[in-house]
């Protein structure tokens, strides 16, 4: 009784009191919950790269607190960017993102085309091949150098079956010439089924009266696939190539595990290399200039990228 | 439909399409059923050349694995009691004792607490904070959101630099709490972007319904979205957790002992006279299961969670 009381008075009263009786306005709601999120992003993302910003300009170690800290100007950016050997491990770097890039591009969209012909069970099958894909990397990478090895590992075993190479003959980890493809194997291997699935679901956006209409246009089979499929397919592609250019480009726990960069510096990706330069040898001010560069080359890459993907997508 | 179609495609396509990608299958599975049939091979039959796909099951490599042990004499090993375990007896035979257990059980303890904290903390962060972007006029949205995704974009080795200097200000190197705001941080872009997503699904009615009727917004929030929101926010979870469950590079650079988690330590096993390799299999094995597990449960939202709602299909 009491209750439906309430209820009326609650109903008789302006929309505007009744919203501060009842509770918080929205727009409180609205801060009160984006709140939080921002301000521990700013606090582990943002307030850390302004910190690394800073410290770029700065000759300052961790291993030496007690020096005094200089300011050095652009001093660590021209040295950085004359340096020969980080040259080389950006083209290690680009060596690596091209090949896995265009390998699991190929792969994948081979395999999302095979799969879209709908055969019974391809729900099954396509879960298991994405099984590498969700594993840890580091663990895959360390996994992977028991694979390799040359006297007893599986990959030696079953190429040296079927190309009659000794299979001892060959480290896919320890030459100079085989390391870098040891890692776009592993590499591919695991991350194929992530363009695979991006593509899948661009053949499955295609509408099939599409093709109906192409049918009876009696445009050939393979004229549908260049004209039709590809042109449909490729805004998911490209997505898939952004997604694994970013990832690759900051690729660390899965070479290291693999290759430790070696042999030399023949796999010494540019994470690899930055992790020595502020870890090992603990270089903050060089290295903190080195990150802000692969930060600079992430953020301009990806939007021209992006502005070329949404010109695609318009089309 | 049934009948004749243009687009369907033929029986002997189905049936090539499906082989190929049958054989796809069973090679990417290799490396994995090799790893798991590793950690049940002993030492000697690990190494052996050719190759061994038949061999006698031992379950050498986990106890290896979850033991520590010290070699014994002959002659001291008739003093003590015989070995009352399985696992004292397989341990007995090579002439060893247990000593006592390994580092491996804390390191996946750690994993699973800094996992599971961080997806907490970074799930329900991130559906409070999607709610209001799907929901509210919030100022600035698109930039926002941009910029919650772009704190992915950076290397994780160029990130730890400046985390690793402001932890060992705040005292939190090597802890669980300092790898848990960590982890939910990053995961944070995943689950804000994936669950504004799926809370857009959820048609406006009813909540309005519900707000007409008097709940006040919270009430509508709490009451009618998030059951609704109830899927995706499990699958939002079960991504954010294998991402911590997997990581490396921050583990690496900022724990050491206390609160390092299963990946930088399984590659550090090593037994006597190099790499004891049924136990690095055995521990490989033991973390990568679970992930199996989560990866046939979200089987749906898969491709939604890896391209962080980007792709719906």
């Amino acid at each position: 009784m009491a209750d439906k009381t309430i209820d009326r008075i609650a109903r008789a009263t302006p929309p505007g009191v009744a919203n501060r009786v009842r509770g918080l306005s929205d727009r409180t709601i609205a801060w009160l919950f984006v709140g939080p999120s921002i301000f521990l992003l700013l606090a582990v993302n943002i307030f850390p790269l302004i910190w690394t910003i800073r410290l770029s300009f700065t000759n300052f170690r961790v291993n030496r607190v007690h020096a005094p800290i200089k300011f050095v100007g652009l001093r660590n950016y021209e040295r950085i960017l004359s340096d020969p050997d980080i040259w080389e491990t950006m083209q290690a770097t680009a060596h690596f993102l091209f090949w896995t890039i265009l390998f699991q591009v190929l792969i994948g969209f081979a395999l999302a085309y095979l799969i879209n012909k709908k055969f019974k069970g391809n729900d099954l099958w396509t879960t298991i091949i994405v099984f590498p894909m969700m594993l840890s990397p580091a663990v895959v990478g360390n996994f992977w150098t028991f694979l390799y090895q040359p006297q007893i590992g599986l990959f030696n075993y079953v190429v040296g079956f079927f190309s009659g190479i000794d299979p001892s003959s060959f480290s896919m980890i320890g030459s100079i010439h085989l390391a870098p493809w040891a890692i776009v194997i592993v590499d591919t291997w695991m991350w194929t089924p992530f363009v695979m699935l991006i593509c899948l679901a661009g053949l499955r956006s295609i509408p099939n009266s599409i093709y109906e209409a192409a049918e009876i246009d009696r445009a050939s089979k393979w004229r549908q696939f260049w004209t039709l499929t590809v042109p449909m397919v490729l805004p998911f592609l490209m997505l898939a190539v952004l997604f694994r250019g970013i990832e690759n480009f900051k690729m660390f726990d899965l070479v290291v595990q693999l290759t430790g960069g070696g042999p030399g510096s023949i796999t010494t990706l540019s994470s690899i290399d930055l992790k020595r330069e502020a870890f090992e040898k603990w270089r903050t001010g060089y290295a903190s200039a080195y990150a802000v560069i692969m930060f600079v080359a992430v953020f301009g890459l990806a939007s021209i990228y992006v502005k070329a993907l949404n010109k695609v997508k318009d089309r | 439909m049934s009948g004749f179609s243009v687009t369907e495609p033929s029986k002997r396509q189905k049936w090539i399409a499906g082989l190929l990608v049958m054989t796809y299958a069973l090679v990417t599975l290799m490396p994995l059923l090799w790893v798991i049939a590793t950690g049940f091979k002993s030492p000697a039959d690990s190494i052996a050349y050719p190759p061994k796909v038949l061999f006698q099951p031992s379950l050498e490599g986990y106890v290896n694995l979850f033991t520590t042990q010290t070699r014994i004499s002959p002659d001291m090993q008739k003093t003590l009691v015989p070995p009352t375990t399985w696992y004292e007896q397989i341990v007995r035979d090579k002439d060893m004792v247990i000593a006592g257990p390994s580092r491996y059980g804390q390191r996946f303890l750690n994993s699973i607490i800094i996992g599971f904290g961080s997806t907490f903390f970074s799930v329900f962060l991130g559906t409070l904070a999607a709610y209001a972007f799907s929901r509210f006029k919030v100022p600035i949205k698109d930039d926002l959101l941009f910029f919650i995704l772009s704190t992915r974009m950076m290397p994780p080795v160029a990130v730890a630099i400046p985390i690793f200097l402001m932890y060992r200000q705040l005292g939190l190197s090597d802890t669980h709490l300092g790898m848990i705001l960590l982890y939910t941080a990053v995961n944070l872009s995943l689950s804000v972007w994936l669950l504004k997503g799926f809370i857009d699904e959820i048609p406006l009615e009813y909540e309005e319904a519900a707000l007409i009727d008097g709940y006040t917004r919270f009430q509508a929030f709490y009451k009618i979205v998030l059951p609704q929101a109830a899927t995706g926010i499990a699958s939002t979870a079960i991504f954010c957790l294998i991402f911590a469950w997997n990581e490396y590079a921050f583990a690496v650079l900022l724990t050491s002992g206390n609160a390092q988690t299963a990946p930088p330590f399984i590659p550090t096993i090593i037994g006597v006279g190099g790499q004891d390799w049924p136990a690095v299999a055995a521990g490989a094995t033991i973390f990568l299961i679970p992930v199996m597990i989560f990866t046939i449960k979200l089987r749906k939202h898969l491709l939604r969670g890896i391209t962080f709602g980007a792709v719906r299909k």
